[in-house]
């Protein structure tokens, strides 16, 4: 594989500004142009290919894609955890005003668990197997506040633990990560993130590995969480259903690019992207009809080292010939549609997308 | 925890209680008469059978067997022929070298550990310190370097290396003495001098195996997502590193040294024959050779409590480290 052939997409400068929804400005969480590159010996791997979104405090973004669409390599870049010798990030990423991109390691060190925090999608393998649970929290605190003494950091801890709903928080301090439950190591992983009253939580598919009574209440737990906290959530899922319940605005990625993007409202009930329609009507809906057939999405996720010349979509889009040729040939740009901040990459027009919907998609019913 | 350190100790026991059964079935399986070779010129009949007498030879196995095991537990008395009185733990009475075998024990044994012992803390720093190094830097020249030297050392042979090194440092620059052991409470200095380069050959060749085996755990480790959850958490390098990664990638580790170890305290035959160091190693051998059976009954099983002690001892360090251990 050639690393030398021309960019799929343009250089950066050739991207308008794409304009994200609401006051991005004194949002606490900007991230513009987003470009992240691994070489990788079977070539180069664009994970993330121009993304751009804000978030402001107070509010939850849902990232939704598949895997490998660049919605794990964008959380991340923004914390700066990836492996600085084999990736290549450009573009900007402004966490509560300071551009993290370029950023010396130790401070980017310095806003990580502080300022940004994370929650992991498995929280067994997430947490060290070897140290108790509250000592790892404890951790978490005393790094950013190194004059706390022990005392201190484990009373902090225990109050965390106690906050996040865990029975008997003294007790369960001292217990390892193998003697809590699926839910209570979320729960767990959850008050880790949160000892330090971060401004901005990024959680990457925080209920994919627990058991589907568990999710609820983990994703309630971080709602209330927010309310307490004001702070800015990302929500990285392939699941539809979640964001709905718990996003105010949405980003559908797809191949590393973002596909459409708009709140929770415009995206999910007046979709745009086929994409998108594939990703609703993959989901069976709990009220409407349950013998309503599935739109399943052909095929399998793009391979990010080749991706497929213009829209990366158009092998599994069942609207692909009727944009002509340009499918093959031209990479779409993400344009306003219809509402005031929807923003959608397609070659099929406005008026074409609405025929599709009503016929194909809102007949078959929409999970909600 | 308690419950645990119980069974380990009790299967241990078990170990070398069927261990010291094999052995001393081994003394009668073997095709030479033990006797023979004790009167070997003026031997007759009745001289044999005295002799046989004295070993017990005409009693029953077991009561053999448990004569053996009640010497080494509160010592026994051997008859005036094998030197009388002999304390515990006794390991009898050896015809060819006319002394109690727990004499020659005891004079053999300290050497063996004075060389392994220091070897082990050598190899084990050198090792995993090259390890890591090379983990944290993979792909820069210190990690081709740290490669070149694990493949360097686990390809050549103690006793390539063992005269090389006599010859380099001994022999040209004259900055060490001939080896030889010294007490270390005798002389410390002379002790550390006589041994250092049985210390150097058997690391440099033990290091290699632990320096690849550790980069590789090392690496694998840090792609954990532990690792990577203290990274977001903020953690320093040294910290994410010394705390979170090390205390994981270690334990395989802990594993092979607790073996190598406990076998090498069983005597290093190559390092005390390339030194000219008389250990249990080269006492084992020659007891071999002079067909010396109650020597090498002794050096068989004190080999076997090494390898037994060093197995529990890596048990325990395992639960220690892992508390997921203690729960089986």
């Amino acid at each position: 594989m050639d690393s030398s052939e021309p960019l799929p997409s343009g250089e950066p400068d050739d991207h308008p500004t794409v304009p994200t929804q609401r006051g991005n400005e004194d949002a606490y969480l900007r991230v513009r142009d987003l470009r992240v590159r691994f070489d990788t010996s079977d070539g180069v791997v664009r994970a993330v290919d121009g993304v751009s979104f804000a978030v402001e405090r107070g509010r939850t973004l849902g990232i939704v894609g598949e895997s490998g669409s660049g919605k794990s390599v964008t959380s991340l870049a923004i914390l700066g955890l990836h492996d600085p010798r084999r990736t290549t990030i450009t573009g900007e990423i402004s966490v509560g005003g300071r551009q993290v991109i370029g950023l010396a390691e130790d401070e980017v060190r310095r806003l990580r668990g502080r300022d940004m925090a994370m929650i992991f999608q498995d929280p067994l393998s997430a947490l060290h197997p070897y140290y108790t649970v509250g000592r790892q929290i404890a951790e978490a605190y005393r790094v950013h506040h190194p004059k706390v003494n022990r005392r201190a950091a484990r009373q902090r801890a225990i109050d965390m633990l106690n906050r996040v709903g865990i029975p008997q928080p003294a007790r369960r301090f001292d217990q390892y990560p193998h003697e809590f439950s699926g839910g209570m190591r979320q729960r767990a992983m959850i008050a880790m993130s949160l000892v330090n009253d971060p401004a901005l939580l990024i959680a990457d598919e925080p209920t994919t590995a627990l058991d589907v009574t568990v999710q609820a209440q983990i994703l309630d737990l971080l709602a209330d969480l927010q309310a307490e906290f004001h702070s800015a959530i990302i929500l990285i899922t392939h699941d539809l259903g979640v964001v709905g319940q718990v996003a105010d605005d949405v980003l559908v990625m797809y191949g590393g690019r973002a596909v459409e993007q708009g709140s929770v409202e415009q995206v999910l009930r007046a979709p745009q992207h086929p994409y998108t329609w594939g990703l609703l009507s993959s989901v069976p809906s709990l009220h409407g009809d349950a013998d309503a057939d599935l739109l399943p999405i052909p095929g399998n996720p793009p391979s990010l080292i080749n991706l497929p010349s213009g829209c990366a979509f158009h092998p599994r889009c069942r609207y692909a010939d009727r944009a002509g040729s340009r499918s093959r040939s031209e990479v779409p740009e993400l344009r306003p549609a219809g509402a005031d901040g929807h923003l959608v990459a397609c070659h099929l027009s406005a008026e074409e997308r609405a025929t599709f919907y009503a016929e194909d998609v809102a007949r078959v019913g929409v999970a909600r | 925890m308690a419950r645990f350190l119980l069974k380990r100790i009790f299967s241990a026991t078990l170990t070398l209680f069927a261990v010291s059964v094999l052995t001393f079935l081994m003394f009668f399986a073997l095709p030479r008469d033990p006797v023979s070779s004790i009167c070997s010129k003026n031997c007759n009949p009745e001289r044999l059978e005295r002799v046989r007498d004295d070993l017990g030879l005409n009693d029953p196995l077991i009561s053999q067997y448990a004569g053996y095991m009640k010497g080494i537990v509160t010592g026994r008395d051997l008859g005036s022929a094998q030197g009388g009185r002999c304390d515990a733990p006794c390991l009898g009475w050896s015809y060819v070298t006319n002394e109690a075998v727990s004499d020659t024990i005891a004079r053999v044994l300290p050497v063996t550990l004075s060389i392994v012992i220091p070897a082990a803390i050598l190899w084990l720093l050198l090792g995993v310190g090259l390890g890591m190094v090379s983990a944290l830097r993979r792909g820069t020249w210190l990690d081709r370097a740290a490669i070149g030297f694990s493949l360097t050392g686990a390809s050549l042979q103690l006793y390539f290396v063992g005269a090389v090194l006599l010859l380099v440092f001994v022999y040209n620059l004259r900055w060490l003495p001939v080896p030889s052991y010294t007490s270390l409470l005798d002389n410390p200095a002379k002790w550390a001098s006589g041994l250092v380069l049985a210390w150097v050959a058997l690391a440099f060749l033990f290091s290699a195996i632990y320096a690849r085996l550790s980069r590789a755990q090392m690496l694998e480790t840090l792609s954990e997502d532990f690792v990577r959850t203290a990274r977001a958490k903020g953690l320093a390098k040294p910290k994410v590193y010394g705390r979170h990664a090390l205390r994981a990638a270690i334990t395989p580790v802990v594993t092979i040294a607790g073996l190598d170890v406990g076998g090498a305290l069983g005597g290093t035959v190559i390092t005390e024959t390339t030194f000219g160091i008389q250990g249990l190693g080269r006492t084992a051998v020659d007891a071999v050779r002079s067909g010396d059976l109650p020597t090498i009954m002794a050096t068989v099983l004190i080999a076997a409590v090494f390898v037994v002690l060093a197995n529990v001892l890596v048990d325990l360090l395992y639960a220690a480290i892992d508390p997921r251990v203690r729960l089986r």
